[in-house]
Parts: structure tokens; C-alpha cells; sequence
């Protein structure tokens, strides 16, 4: 049988980088292929070059057996096909109907026919068991059924492959068991669908087939049955990897960072954060779970005098440190590893060296009075790129010639290696391979053996389980238990990101 | 901590980048003049060269060969063809030098001061009126403090939209030009007014006291004055402060990342309120230096056009303070050698406009340069002129 989609030779390069190098593979009816690798292993170049978004420099693409040329989504959506993109394309003031009609609007003479559009919405929910209100504004809707609007729209355009990209990256557990339930009757229904991800559990659970992708190679490919999560990190890195980090009991001792009915506004002036406490005592990690955009942004803001606070307080080692400046936060002994590296963590176009000492400039050895004392920076440089294994040919390099993980890694140096009581760290590990996800979370451990509190903020939940003592669990800006990590399963705080508060045995309200 | 047996490379200076961008100014005014000299040849019907012997007869047979050998002949000779030439154009290269590194700290800070002429016009008219106002003060006193009210009346200038902007977000692009126009008006009542000497009758002030004036280098033959050795210090001072202080560090980073400068701990609204103070402090000594080097007293609009100029010259320069001494001396050279371009080949003065025009667009747009001379193209993050406006 022709598959629906083949994909021969494709290569495309970019100035410096071979982002697809002869990446063939080929999609079946009614199949679920997924797609594994690491951050820039050339998973989204492959994807924009099926979306028509990029030209490819060789190869050739055929759609049922035909050889197609895409110049843009205009041709793929012709071709058949849909995607949903990790941050939907939705107009968040039109209603699901208009924004799925947006484009190839419905219309009677001068005006749009809204009887009609939300009819086909509903007929093609109905038909793909996909739950939307067609005349629903897309704002107040959860990012659930959003994303299934997202995937009405590319059905309604006569989609027979669809390619869904990440796209549990903003769901809870529960959102994705049922993003996979449909996905699965779109399957029944004889649409194909091409699954990018990097989780190795969802890829093992949905997929039929899997192919992996390293630098741009496609290095191999598996029946999930016969895979394991190992088996999958191994090829996708490389190596042999560690997927459980070693660690013994905590020894926690008295409260570093209490807070107390805290009120933070967001952009919007909305409360993100609204009346929540929370304690992290010294030697333990405390790991704050929860569903993106649930208020941990802000709330990591506001603790290192990033934002605003509007009520509550903060108090650090029994310092009232509610509202005060960055700088007194810092002084303060808060490590923070803020969750965008690229927007709080680093200057990109700064060297290495300057830094690893972004937060620590003023002070000797590295100024005396308001001059600045090169060498001891640069030796202060030299000995965090080896202590951290940092990959780059000179620590006078600019930031940004070096690739995420260890940009990461410069991050951490500079903020592990100063005298603290308390560490806050936001998404440490978003978007690294997994190495140097294995390096940072012994290294957090390791602060927390020596004494530090730290405060971990991660949208992974196997991250959360995999390092915290303590987990509390954040909805719309509030705490609504904290467990301890024994007593966690995944079900239980998946119900809990989904702001669904049981009364079992294992929850101990906050 | 292992030590290693080399030491380690000394950090700071990419020279590579530096020869770069040094090679692309360079280009850019190479094109410049390719293009103006296209301008000179399709314009020069109307010209009328001064047929005088000289090194241009010797490709004299063709006429418009012999109009672009007389122009730019002219513009060479008149901008360093002797003493006084090289002289003069140092002399106009010295208030550029001062606005143009005005210029390039506020870029360094990520912040557009389009406000230097504003800057300029208060430096003058403080330094003049300080200059004038007391009789009797020994040099060493009255020289600095008629400096100092300079500096200081352009840091406020400076200052205000620096500081309307951290704290209202106000971008100071729009609040500069406004306090430009500001200090024009103030000033023409001023000059008009309060401090109008009586003795003449053109509205100026009156002349600084002898011991207000900053002295001759080469005796007064030659207008050199001490302000351009101020410039060159200011230069240097301006690169160290830059690159060796913690307050320029602080500058720096706010400019390239103010998310990032914020986290680490540093005050955006101290940074934008100190940038362009010290942007406007340098305006300002632009200004004091002309008067007190110079001109001896203030009359309406004679610093016409350094305060945009130095935009152009903090571009040619990449914003490097260093850089700013050979760009400005370029535009001293040309604003120097125009009048003698115009009377060896009768082609107009506004000639130095088309071409200064062109060397902003090649140096703005200095991917079409790279293009046209295969350099590599511009690799990394860019220097981040300003913010505010979806920047």
C-alpha cells in the first residue's frame, strides 16, 4: 500500500548548522507515527518543511505516492495537511467557530453565516468525539479545549495528516489521557498523525511506530512494544543514560523561606497569585507542581523582587524581604535559575566570563571600589567551565555560541557557587538534552545536602517526583495540598494540577 | 582549584569583530564617495572648475575627470592639504568627538539620545554665562567651573528624559526632541533677554573673561584649542569607564538585556537616569569647549546640526568611544574641506550632505556593504541601538 506521506532524503542546513541531514521515513493510513528527540535535534525543521514554512535544500516529498512541491502552509493545507502548532494560532476574542472558519469564512452576501460555521463545528465534533462549545469565546476556554479547537480548525480544512507538535506540553496528565483518547478515534476514523515529543512515556503509550532523531539524523527507528523508556533515552542521546537520581533521605531543618498569604498580579493586573503560603525549610526540595500559567511565574517573581507584591509577605531566614529590591534579595543569599535563560539569565552577547559573575560584579575579588578586575574574572571563569563541564572552546566566548544545555550550565555555576541559604529553580532543565538534565538534578540535590533550601518550579511532573521531598501543588495561584514525595502518585496530583481536590487518605490540604 | 600551567587568555577585546566593523566603516565611506563622486559627474554640466595649473592638469582632457580631481582634490587639500587645514579640521572634529561619544553611551545603554543638540545648546549658553559672569577669578578656578556649568546643564537636559523614561516609560525619543525645541526657545529668549550683552547689537552674550577661555595649543594663528585634548581624554575616559568600571558594566547590560540586568540586581531606572546624564553631561562639555575655546561667547544657533551630526558619527563608529575620534575627525575633515572643494570646482557645499547622507545609509544598512564586498555577514547579537517601540 502507498503510504500517505513519504519523506526521501531531506536535508536542510542552516548557516553553521546541518538542521536535516537525509532524513527519510515514511507515514502509513491511519497510523500514529511518532517523533522523538532532543531540543534542536531538527524535529520542528523536519515539520516546517512538511508545513511548507522552509524550503528543503534536497530530498523530495511525496504525498500518496505523488512527488509534491510545498511553498507554503496554503499548498500543505491543499495536500492535506493540518497542523497544531505547540502555541496555538487562535484569535483568543473570536469565538471557536470564527476562528476555525477564519480564513475560509462562511459567508451569505456581506455576512459571515454563524449558523452555519458553528453547525460544521459541531458536526465535526460529533464526529471525532472532540468536546467544543462552537460559539464559546476562545479566551475563557482551558487550554484543553483550546488545543482541540486547534484541531477542529485543521480538520475542517480537509486535514488527512495531522502533525501536533509537543502537544502535552501545556496539558495536565488528565488533558493528555483524553488528548489521547481522540487522537485515537481520529486514528479509527483512518486520519494519519505524525506525534512530536521528547516525553518518552506519552511517545511509548500512543504511538505505533517511532522514529528518533539526533543532530539532525534520523538515527532509528521502533515498535513501541518493544521499547523502553531506556532503550528510547539511550538512542535519543547517544548513550546510556540515567533516568532516576540518586539520593538519600533529606534532613530538613528550620523554615528558609515562609510565605504568608501572598498576592501577586500578573501583566493583565489579574491576581496570579492570590492568598497563597508556603514554606521551604533548609535541606529539602520542595517541589511546586502545577499546570503552566497556574500563577508559578509570578509567584518565583515576586519572591526575587522581580514583580510587584500586592499583600502578604515574604520572609527569608526570618528577614521580612516582602517587595524588596533584586539586589537586597540576592544579598539576601537567593540563588535563582530563572525559568527563561535567554530572557533573566544570561546577556547573550556577553562573554562566558562576564556571566558567570553577572550577579556577583560588584563585589572582590572581582571589583575593587568601581574597577573591575579582569583577571580575577576570567580565572573565576576558567575554574566554574571546568568545575561544570561547561562545553566551549575559550570561557571568553560569547553566551550565545554555546547550545542550551550549557547555557544552562553557566547559569547554575554562577548561581550554585555563591554562598546561599535558599535556591529557586524555574524549569532548570526546559528544553536540554538529557545529560545535562543528569548534571543539573545531582547538583541540585547536592546543594540540598549541604544545607540549602531549595524551591523547585517545574512543568515536568516527572521532574517534580523525581527530586522533591515535599511536593505542593499550585491551581490558579493558590496551594492546594502538599504531599510528601512517598505518598505521591501521579494520578493524585495529576487531579490536583486540574484543580480537582479529593478528600483520599494521601492529601493533606494546605 | 587547579592552576593551569599557561595563563589564561586575556579576556575583553574581540579584535576580529573589532577589524570587521572598523572594515565595513571603511567601506562605507569608500562607497560613499564612489557614489558621490557618480553625483559630482552628473551634476557638473552647470559646474565651472577653476581652471588653475596643478596636479589636475595632468588628466585634464577629459572635463569630468578633471571636475572630480578638482573636487575632491579640493576636499582633500582644503581638510589637510597644510598646518592649518589639519588644524581646522581638528578644531570642528572636537565638538563631534564630544556629541558623538554622547551618543554612543546612550546606545551602550540601549537608549536613543536624539537630544544631544538640546544637550549642546544648554552646555553652551551655561558655559558662556559662567564664563561671563565673574571678573577677577583666577584661571584655575573659573576655567573648570565654566566647563563644569556646561557639563552640568547638559546633564540635566540629559537627565530628565533618562529619567521620565524608567519611570513613565516615555520613550526618549520623543521626550529629547521635545526638550531640543525646549532649549532652542529658552535660549533665544535668554540671549534676547537676561543675559543679552548691551554692547551689540546682534542678540548674543557677552564675551567670556580671558581667564574662562581655554587656551590655544599652536598660539592663536591656529584655532586649536585645549577642548580637543578635553575630547581625546573624554574619549579614553569614556572607553575605561565603559569597559573597566562596574558603573559601565551595569550600562552595558541594561542595554543588551535589561531582564537580565534586572535580575542580577541593577536598577534600570539608576542606569537610564545615569546614561543619559553622563550622555548629556558630554553634550553639554561639547558645548562649553566651542564656547570657551572657540567662539568666546553664544549667538543663536551656531551649533547647528553637531547634535544630529553625532548620531551619524556614534553609527560610523559602532559606538565604540575609541572609534569616535577617527569618525569624528572624517566629518570635521569633510565639514572642513568643503569650502575649498566648492571654490576649486564649483560643485555646491551641499555636496558634503549627499555624501554624509550615504555614509549613514551604508553604516545603518551595513549588511548591503558586507553584501557588496562579500564580507561574512554580521554573525551574533546586535548591538541593540534602542528599545521601546516592539525593539
Amino acid at each position: 500500500m502507498t503510504p500517505v506521506l513519504e519523506v526521501r532524503s531531506i536535508t536542510k542546513r542552516f548557516p553553521g548548522v546541518l538542521a536535516n541531514d537525509k532524513v527519510s521515513f515514511t507515514l502509513e493510513a491511519g497510523e500514529i507515527h511518532a517523533f522523538l528527540g532532543e531540543n534542536g535535534a531538527g524535529k520542528s525543521t523536519l515539520m516546517n518543511i512538511l508545513y511548507g514554512l522552509y524550503a528543503p535544500d534536497e530530498g523530495e516529498i511525496l504525498v500518496r505516492g505523488e512527488r509534491v512541491a510545498i511553498h507554503g502552509p496554503t499548498d500543505a493545507i491543499r495536500l492535506g495537511l493540518g497542523m497544531v502548532h505547540q502555541h496555538f494560532m487562535l484569535v483568543p476574542t473570536l469565538t471557536v467557530a470564527e476562528n476555525v472558519m477564519l480564513g475560509t469564512e462562511i459567508t451569505s452576501g456581506l455576512l459571515l453565516d454563524e449558523k452555519q460555521a458553528n453547525r460544521r463545528v459541531r458536526e465535526l465534533s460529533e464526529q471525532y468525539g472532540l468536546t467544543v462549545p462552537p460559539d464559546a469565546l476562545v479566551q475563557n476556554l482551558p487550554v484543553g479545549v483550546q488545543q482541540r479547537a486547534e484541531i477542529i480548525k485543521a480538520l475542517y480544512r480537509g486535514a488527512e495528516i495531522l502533525i501536533l507538535d509537543e502537544p502535552t506540553a501545556v496539558l495536565t496528565p488528565q488533558e493528555a489521557d483524553d488528548l489521547f483518547e481522540v487522537i485515537k478515534v481520529l486514528r479509527a476514523q483512518g486520519k494519519s498523525i505524525i506525534f512530536i515529543s521528547h516525553k518518552l512515556k506519552e511517545v511509548l503509550a500512543i504511538a505505533d511506530r517511532i522514529s528518533v532523531l539526533r543532530r539532525g539524523r534520523m538515527v532509528g527507528s521502533a515498535l513501541p512494544q518493544e521499547s523502553t523508556e531506556e532503550s528510547l533515552a539511550a538512542m535519543m542521546v547517544g548513550r546510556d543514560v540515567t533516568l532516576t537520581v540518586d539520593r538519600g533521605a533529606a534532613s530538613p531543618g528550620a523554615a528558609v523561606l515562609a510565605i504568608d498569604e501572598l498576592v501577586v498580579l500578573d501583566d493583565r493586573r489579574q491576581r496570579a497569585v492570590d492568598g497563597l503560603s508556603l514554606e521551604v525549610r533548609s535541606g529539602e526540595v520542595l517541589g511546586i507542581a502545577g499546570v503552566q500559567g497556574n500563577g508559578q511565574t509570578e509567584l518565583v517573581e515576586a519572591i526575587t523582587g522581580l514583580r510587584p507584591t500586592e499583600a502578604g509577605h515574604v520572609i527569608l531566614a526570618g528577614t521580612d524581604l516582602t517587595g524588596a529590591s533584586p539586589r537586597r534579595v540576592l544579598d539576601g543569599g537567593v540563588a535563582h535559575v530563572p525559568e527563561d535563560r535567554h530572557r533573566h539569565g544570561l546577556v547573550l552577547s556577553y562573554p562566558i566570563a562576564d556571566n558567570m559573575v553577572l550577579s556577583t560584579y560588584l563585589r572582590p575579588p572581582y571589583a575593587h571600589g568601581v574597577v573591575i578586575d579582569d583577571a580575577a574574572i576570567a580565572a573565576n571563569a576558567e575554574r566554574l567551565v571546568e568545575m561544570f563541564d561547561v562545553r566551549t572552546a575559550s570561557a571568553h566566548a560569547p553566551a550565545s555560541t554555546l547550545s542550551g544545555g550549557n547555557q544552562q550550565k553557566v547559569v547554575v555555576a554562577r548561581e550554585f557557587t555563591r554562598p546561599i541559604k535558599l535556591l529557586i529553580a524555574s524549569q532548570p532543565t526546559r528544553g536540554l538534552d538529557v545529560g545535562s538534565i543528569e548534571f543539573i538534578h545531582k547538583n541540585i540535590i547536592q546543594k540540598r545536602d549541604e544545607g540549602v533550601g531549595v524551591l523547585l518550579v517545574s512543568a515536568e511532573l516527572d521532574e517534580i517526583l523525581a527530586l522533591s521531598d515535599r511536593i505542593a501543588v499550585m491551581f490558579k495561584g493558590k496551594i492546594l495540598a502538599v504531599i510528601p514525595a512517598e505518598q505521591a502518585t501521579r494520578h493524585g496530583l495529576g487531579l490536583l494540577m486540574a484543580g480537582v481536590v479529593e478528600e483520599p487518605a494521601d492529601v493533606i490540604p494546605a | 582549584m587547579t592552576t593551569k600551567p599557561e595563563s589564561p587568555p586575556r579576556p575583553g577585546i574581540d579584535w576580529r569583530g573589532l577589524a570587521t566593523s572598523l572594515l565595513v566603516s571603511l567601506l562605507a565611506i569608500f562607497s560613499a564617495l564612489v557614489i558621490g563622486a557618480g553625483v559630482i559627474l552628473v551634476t557638473s554640466g552647470s559646474a565651472s572648475p577653476n581652471r588653475s595649473p596643478g596636479v589636475c592638469d595632468a588628466v585634464g582632457e577629459i572635463q569630468s575627470v578633471y571636475v572630480l580631481c578638482k573636487a575632491y582634490g579640493g576636499l582633500f587639500v582644503g581638510a589637510l592639504g597644510n598646518p592649518r587645514a589639519i588644524a581646522n579640521t581638528l578644531v570642528e572634529a572636537t565638538p563631534y568627538i564630544l556629541a558623538g561619544l554622547a551618543v554612543a553611551l546612550g546606545f551602550k545603554c540601549g537608549l536613543f539620545n536624539i537630544g544631544a543638540e538640546g544637550q549642546i545648546i544648554m552646555g553652551s549658553m551655561a558655559a558662556a554665562v559662567a564664563g561671563a559672569m565673574f571678573v577677577g577669578l583666577p584661571m584655575i578656578i573659573h576655567l573648570p567651573l565654566a566647563l563644569l556649568a556646561g557639563v552640568l546643564s547638559g546633564a540635566l537636559w540629559g537627565a530628565v528624559p533618562g529619567f521620565l523614561r524608567a519611570r513613565t516609560g516615555a520613550h526618549e525619543v520623543i521626550t529629547t526632541i521635545m526638550l531640543n525645541y525646549i532649549a532652542i526657545r529658552l535660549i533665544d529668549y535668554l540671549i534676547k533677554g537676561p543675559f543679552r550683552d548691551t554692547s551689540s547689537s546682534a542678540p548674543r552674550t557677552a564675551f567670556v573673561a580671558e581667564e574662562a577661555r581655554l587656551p590655544f595649543l599652536f598660539g592663536p594663528d591656529y584655532r586649536l584649542h585645549a577642548g580637543f585634548l578635553i575630547a581625546l581624554i573624554m574619549a579614553f575616559v569614556i572607553w575605561w569607564l565603559l569597559n573597566k568600571t562596574t558603573i559601565g558594566f551595569e550600562i552595558r547590560t541594561v542595554g543588551a538585556n535589561p531582564d537580565a540586568a534586572q535580575y542580577a540586581g541593577m536598577s534600570i531606572t539608576r542606569n537610564f537616569v545615569l546614561a543619559m546624564a553622563i550622555s548629556g553631561g558630554l553634550a553639554g562639555l561639547a558645548g562649553a569647549s566651542t564656547v570657551l575655546g572657540l567662539e568666546h561667547n553664544y549667538k543663536a544657533a551656531f551649533t547647528g546640526g553637531y547634535g544630529f551630526d553625532s548620531i551619524a558619527i556614534a553609527l560610523l563608529a559602532s559606538s565604540n568611544p575609541i572609534g569616535i575620534i577617527p569618525a569624528a575627525m572624517f566629518w570635521g575633515a569633510l565639514r572642513n574641506g568643503a569650502g575649498l572643494m566648492q571654490l576649486e570646482s564649483g560643485i555646491s557645499i551641499n555636496l558634503i550632505n549627499i555624501i554624509q547622507a550615504l555614509v549613514i545609509i551604508f553604516v545603518a544598512a551595513d549588511q548591503i556593504v558586507r553584501w557588496i564586498y562579500r564580507l561574512p555577514a554580521r554573525r551574533g547579537t546586535q548591538t541593540t541601538l534602542t528599545r521601546g517601540w516592539g525593539g
